[in-house]
């Protein structure tokens, strides 16, 4: 079983990223033998759907569940139709979130976390009025 | 000719001026652009005889004929199309209506549906001819409802377009072709700072430009002086005045307020007229010689 966390960087002792759309790096780990493959989202400098495209790529990759900080509604929607568990409100390290998910001491989530366009910063996202 | 009212920073009169320049004028015809909250129906109060819903194209595909090839989701600039597995999700919200999906699906299993994202008013209020666009609550893309109003401008007639704020898609929709356009700021540094985003906007796309500079008398001199320095036109100067304040929080029209600015809105379109006649004798001289 592979699972995806959402990082800041390309190793297991990268903080997770809060955002999941739009985070730097998606990690996708074996909670067996905690090896990994790190994969830069390319969704990360999207158009628009960063959401949408991020989740694509994680179902592409067979990842079962999402570690992340937050989801917001259409990479919510895409991610529970592929039938992948979402785990939000994390933070810390990639490695302690994987041991959290191991223990079993993490809850699925099922609604997003947040609203559209969350991980744009200021500004809002692309499709936006102003 | 059409004369478009914008600035980089909201509230700093666009609807003001653009509603005063209307009624100082006449018989034109009025676009309030604004569409995600078009506000100038205020201060016109026109009878709406016409509503036109408008849509976009946004795909439908079908399931039996898909080969989850991805083509389509790999093509959407806006990933408005996932494909997961067998499954293939659709984001109409985040689709711009291109027909690209429809275009590339190998298997002819996409076609494409309208759907609603807003409507086009037309009334009239007095002399003037008084068109605006509504974007529906909820709904992410103006542009289309923007394109769709400006459709409908009266080659005959001087239109005047009430920009949405800042210097994104919308706006750029509305001044994209149009003959002038003012810019509304006022004498802040957040005017300013704004300002510049706007006149770097229309040298950008080449729309010719002026400034009117709204609330005249709060702030300080840094927007003159950048004007000054840029060779930017100061069209008119409207005095922070209270009462016009006032009026606008009761739907009463600045020249409503203070009848003198009408004289002066009349003089700020003659010198538009005469800029934009004078470019177009430039442009036909280019021609000629080349």
């Amino acid at each position: 079983m592979k699972i995806c966390v959402s990082a800041t960087g390309a190793d297991l002792s990268a903080s997770l990223d809060p955002r999941f759309g739009r985070c730097r790096m998606f990690l996708f780990v074996d909670p067996e033998n905690m090896t990994f493959d790190a994969v830069t989202n390319p969704a990360l400098s999207a158009d628009g759907g960063a959401g949408t495209q991020a989740a694509q790529l994680v179902a592409g990759n067979g990842a079962r569940a999402v570690l992340t900080g937050n989801v917001g509604p259409n990479a919510f929607t895409a991610l529970d139709a592929a039938g992948i568990e979402i785990y939000t409100g994390l933070s810390g390290s990639v490695q302690a979130a994987v041991e959290q998910f191991k223990k079993g001491e993490l809850q699925t989530t099922s609604s997003p976390s947040v609203e559209s366009h969350a991980g744009m910063g200021r500004g809002g996202g692309a499709g936006k009025g102003r | 000719m059409k004369i478009a009212v914008a600035s980089g920073k909201g509230g700093t009169g666009k609807t003001t001026v653009s509603v005063s320049l209307a009624l100082s004028l006449g018989s034109v015809q009025f676009l309030d652009c604004d569409v995600e909250e078009p506000n100038a129906a205020l201060f016109f109060k026109p009878k709406i005889g016409e509503e036109l819903p408008v849509g976009i194209s946004v795909p439908e595909v079908n399931e039996k004929l898909c080969s989850h090839c991805k083509k389509c989701s790999e093509l959407c600039a806006f990933n408005a199309l996932v494909v997961l597995g067998t499954k293939v999700l659709l984001f109409p919200e985040l689709c711009h209506g291109c027909g690209g999906c429809t275009y590339i699906c190998p298997e002819k299993a996409i076609t494409e549906h309208d759907r609603t994202i807003g409507v086009i008013q037309r009334g009239a209020a007095g002399p003037i001819d008084f068109i605006q666009g509504i974007l529906n609550v909820g709904e992410p893309m103006a542009p289309p409802i923007i394109a769709r109003a400006r459709a409908m401008a009266d080659p005959k007639k001087t239109v005047i377009l009430d920009a949405p704020p800042g210097t994104s898609c919308p706006v750029i929709e509305t001044v994209r072709d149009v003959d002038y356009c003012i810019l509304v700021t006022e004498p802040t540094p957040f005017g300013l700072h704004d300002l510049h985003l706007a006149v770097e906007t229309m040298r950008q796309i080449s729309v010719p430009f002026g400034v009117v500079v709204n609330c005249w008398g709060i702030g300080n001199d840094a927007v003159e002086k950048y004007c000054a320095r840029e060779q930017i036109d100061i069209l008119l100067k409207i005095p922070w005045d209270r009462a016009i304040a006032e009026g606008y929080s009761r739907g009463e029209p600045a020249v409503s307020v203070v009848p003198e600015l009408k004289k002066e809105f009349q003089k700020l379109y003659t010198t538009i007229s005469q800029t934009c006649h004078k470019a177009r004798i430039h442009e036909a001289v280019d021609h000629y010689q080349r």
